[in-house]
């Protein structure tokens, strides 16, 4: 079995005064095929390395880290792509909790800023509301979001300004209920981050694009809000 | 340590679909409430549901809620309590409508309704031919649906208690539910959440197999707390293996797949299902597909070196209904199987999915035990949603759709009976036993000074290795005598698991451990189940008693921790408003 070599970003405010990096390896077996398999071997090894995983498939958004030095999930990670020693610390830009676990209360503040749910204050019809097939498609590539954080902690306006710019994630979102036919609360929506920093910190360095592990593109969106916010101004 | 105290009106453990649908109904009827879940709410494994969730809605083809009755009966292999089956199908509208007035993103038919596709066992006319009633938005049904129900929670100001793990029920003097202990994980420390109402919403316990499509937190930690209290778990022995599960990454192909055309084939490229359900075929049920595919692989015409899978054969499907209605299966493919389903077949082996049985309910969502002879006796104070539940509307074989279906209309009526059981209980909480959080801490402390524990690696690993072959498509008297021997093994080294982490700062190897303790709760469960039960219904095949025997074992089993015993319930034969479906020969 080829062994693997590891730098695992650690700290435990428990115990340690301050990170340090850990040189650890572990014997590997052609059923290792992503990252968190090895990680999960890693553990068995040594439980005190702590890291966040829920679903092993890229859904649940549990397991994004920096994986020698960009960020990814660590479930959608191919092991034999991997540079060795292979270099594992936490989202940057976020408080540290311990080892690869990051506080995350920032990045959700801003989630929840841009009022992650849908606004329509007319009385429902008995059925559903209808959708052209059409209008429905302008979801994709955002309602898809798994809320991983990969993209807003690899942003510099994020990073800088976490607690006034909404980062590339929230502004997925905001466009995704603005660009829903259903949704009623166009104008407030952009009133809200009609600001310097909620929306405008974005300088379109492409960052979130190239971390995302579900292949959206929160840049994208953001220009397309931008867009809206000047046809309403004209 | 210290214990702190918190009181709410309600608690709900788990934050999934049935966990947040529940939530929402005391959100909004302004009632204090503390939600507690592992992980933050979308992480909750209801976001890995891809095909549908099924309702009657009839958009594509007409459709009555009393033909998805009939199927979820005949499904359930009869042993599904009718009343709560009525119930479901007759909300199942209702529900659904709700959830996309809320915002989710369903994918639309041309004239903008809500597109539905066919899935297994799912019949027009009483069973005649497959019917469109899987609502979907894509293949990521379980993530829009969880992240809508999210995010209306978020509007109506729910209070979550994120990455706090459940430890145990509290109980007071008559056996009514007061609460539980909680461990929040940043900081290791202990509480104690009192409620007048507390609702166990905690997800399935797949991860007690090898080979499984749950996730890594689908720990059955609810069915452990109950256990660990007294109350008993019904019909673990029914756990579904889903037929298309990728071959040696056990994650799920939906079925939705083989609604949209795709089909299953032999080493010789047999559509072997053909022989097994001629009328239904690739969307006969999952037990009958599941078990068709074993017997394939058993007779020598499975695929590959090892002739151990088989082949889930898209590629003669429109390239464009894959990338449009099956994005995810797609990717996954890709991501784990290596190929890419418009051009090559998806290697797929029957896979531990979803546990049937739980903490018995009503479809009120109350939880009843067994007291003084009355076998429907409710326990004050205690409800519960979800796949941890048992209302029970699956039986012996759950339609897919239906669990998602389950959710949403359990979760809702668990909500109600609660906001009406508080409304009864004016005033202050009831006192809490002075020694409410007791057994948590001397969990704990027992965990923390074990001299030379267990690897809690390995001993689920052992845990998981016995599941899966002792109790696993096909049941064998001998297997299951040997498995039941070898889980109480494992049970005896869960008893003694040690940790090398003692840190109280975010300690997952704690967490772990803790979740073994429940796990292996339900899995005694399941062994024993099917170990005692002595006939073949939906998911329980076994090969001494191949047939369904209604005579003897047209009843619930409760399976209760205490001496490791089990004890019957009789099935609700009659619905609610309908006639009973009738006994029947389940053939597709
Ligand atoms: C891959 C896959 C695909 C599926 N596809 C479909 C489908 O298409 N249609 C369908 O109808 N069904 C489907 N199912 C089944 C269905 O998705 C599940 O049965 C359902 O989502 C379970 O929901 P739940 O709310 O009961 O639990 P979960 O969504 O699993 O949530 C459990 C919650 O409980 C919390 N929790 C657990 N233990 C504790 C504790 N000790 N303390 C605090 N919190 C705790 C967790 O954090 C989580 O929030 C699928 C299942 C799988 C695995
Ligand atoms: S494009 Fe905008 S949001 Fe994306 S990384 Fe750059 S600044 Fe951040
Ligand atoms: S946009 Fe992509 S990277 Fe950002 S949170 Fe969503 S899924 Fe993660
Ligand atoms: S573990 Fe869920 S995204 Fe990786």
């Amino acid at each position: 079995m080829p062994t693997m070599q590891f730098k695992i970003y650690r700290y435990d405010p428990d115990r340690d005064e301050r990170p340090r990096m850990q040189d650890i390896s572990v014997e590997i077996d052609a059923a290792d095929r992503k990252l968190l398999d090895v990680l999960v071997k890693l553990k068995a090894k040594d439980d005190s390395i702590g890291y966040r995983r829920s679903c092993r498939e890229g859904v649940c958004g549990s397991d994004a880290m920096n994986i020698n030095g960009k960020n990814g999930l660590a479930c959608l990670t191919e092991v034999k792509d991997l540079k060795q020693p292979v270099v594992l610390r936490p989202l940057p830009g976020l408080p540290v909790i311990r080892d690869l676990i990051v506080d995350m209360t920032q990045f959700f503040k801003q989630y929840h800023s841009i009022r992650p749910y849908l606004i329509n204050d007319e009385p429902p019809p008995e059925r559903e509301r209808l959708q052209s097939p059409e209008d429905r498609e302008e979801l994709d590539g955002l309602y898809e979001c798994i809320l991983c954080a990969c993209c807003s902690t690899s942003c510099p306006s994020f990073w800088w300004n976490p607690d006034k710019y909404v980062g590339p994630a929230g502004l997925l979102q905001a466009y995704r209920f603005l660009c829903d036919t259903r949704d009623q609360a166009t104008s407030e929506r952009l009133d809200d981050l009609d600001d310097p920093y909620r929306l405008f910190r974005c300088h379109s360095i492409m960052n979130c694009v190239d971390a995302c592990p579900k292949e959206l593109n929160p840049m994208a969106a953001i220009g397309k809000i931008k867009a809206m916010m000047l046809a309403r101004t004209v | 340590m210290n214990v702190t105290k918190r009181s709410y009106d309600a608690v709900i453990v788990g934050a999934g679909g049935a966990g947040l649908r529940a939530a929402l109904q005391l959100a909004e009827a302004g009632l204090n409430i503390a939600v507690l879940s592992k992980v933050f709410p979308t992480r909750s494994h209801t976001v890995a549901a891809q095909g549908g969730v099924a309702a009657s809605l009839g958009n594509s083809d007409e459709d009555h809620w009393h033909w998805h009755m009939y199927d979820t009966v005949k499904g359930s292999d009869w042993l599904g309590d009718q009343d709560s089956i009525e119930y479901m199908c007759r909300m199942a509208p209702e529900v659904v409508y709700e959830l996309e007035h809320f915002g989710m993103p369903f994918t639309r038919t041309e004239d903008g309704r809500i597109y539905q596709r066919p899935f297994g066992g799912h019949m027009s006319n009483f069973g005649e031919k497959p019917v469109r009633r899987a609502c979907a938005a894509a293949d990521r049904t379980g993530h829009a649906m969880l992240h809508t129900l999210y995010q209306r929670n978020v509007r109506a100001n729910t209070r979550f208690f994120v990455e706090w793990m459940a430890l145990d029920l509290v109980r007071g003097p008559e056996g009514e539910v007061l609460g539980v202990t909680a461990i929040e994980m940043e900081t290791g420390e202990v509480s104690v959440f009192q409620a007048k109402a507390t609702l166990f919403a905690t997800g399935g316990s797949g991860r007690m197999y090898y080979a499984s499509t749950n996730a890594f937190i689908n720990t059955g930690d609810g069915l452990g707390m109950a256990a660990r209290a007294g109350l008993p778990i019904q019909d673990m022995e029914f756990f579904q293996f889903h037929p298309t599960g990728v071959y040696g990454a056990g994650i799920l192909i939906t079925e939705g797949v083989r609604g949209e055309g795709g089909i299953l084939r032999n080493k010789d490229g047999e559509r072997f299902m053909e022989r097994y359900a001629p009328n239904a075929k690739d969307l006969a049920s999952r037990d009958v597909v599941s078990r068709a595919m074993a017997t394939e692989i058993k007779e020598g015409r499975g695929c590959g070196p090892e002739k151990d899978h088989l082949l889930l054969d898209l590629s003669h499907l429109d390239p464009d209904v894959i990338i449009r209605r099956l994005p995810g299966i797609r990717e996954i493919s890709i991501r784990f199987a290596g190929a890419d389903p418009v051009r090559e077949p998806i290697p797929v082996v029957p896979t531990a999915h979803y546990q049937m049985g739980g903490i018995p309910t009503l479809y009120s969502g109350r939880v009843v035990a067994p007291k003084n002879g009355d076998p429907d006796a409710v326990v004050p104070g205690f409800y519960a949603a979800g796949e941890c539940a048992c209302a029970s509307v699956h039986g012996g074989n759950r339609l897919g759709c239906n669990s998602l279906l389950d959710l949403l209309v359990f979760g809702r009526s668990a909500g109600d009976s609660m906001i009406e059981d508080i409304g009864k209980m004016p005033g202050a909480l009831p006192d809490l036993p002075r020694d409410a959080a007791e057994g948590s801490l001397a969990r704990l402390d027992r965990l923390e000074s074990q001299k030379d524990g267990e690897s809690v690696h390995e001993v689920q690993a052992a845990m998981r290795r016995t599941m899966q072959e002792h109790c696993g498509v096909f049941r064998f008297p001998e297997m299951l005598a040997k498995g039941v021997a070898e889980i109480e093994a494992v049970a005896e080294r869960v008893s003694r698991t040690g940790i090398g982490d003692h840190s109280r700062v975010f300690n997952t190897a704690r967490i772990e451990a803790l979740e073994v303790e429940n796990l292996i709760e339900a899995a005694k469960a399941t062994m024993m189940g099917a170990a005692n039960r002595e006939e073949s219904r939906g998911a329980q095949a076994r090969a001494d008693f191949p047939e369904r025997d209604d005579t003897n074992w047209l009843k619930h089993s409760l399976w209760y921790r205490e001496g490791n015993r089990i004890d019957y319930r009789p099935v609700h034969l009659k619905p609610l408003t309908v006639e009973t479906v009738a006994l029947k020969k389940r053939v597709y």
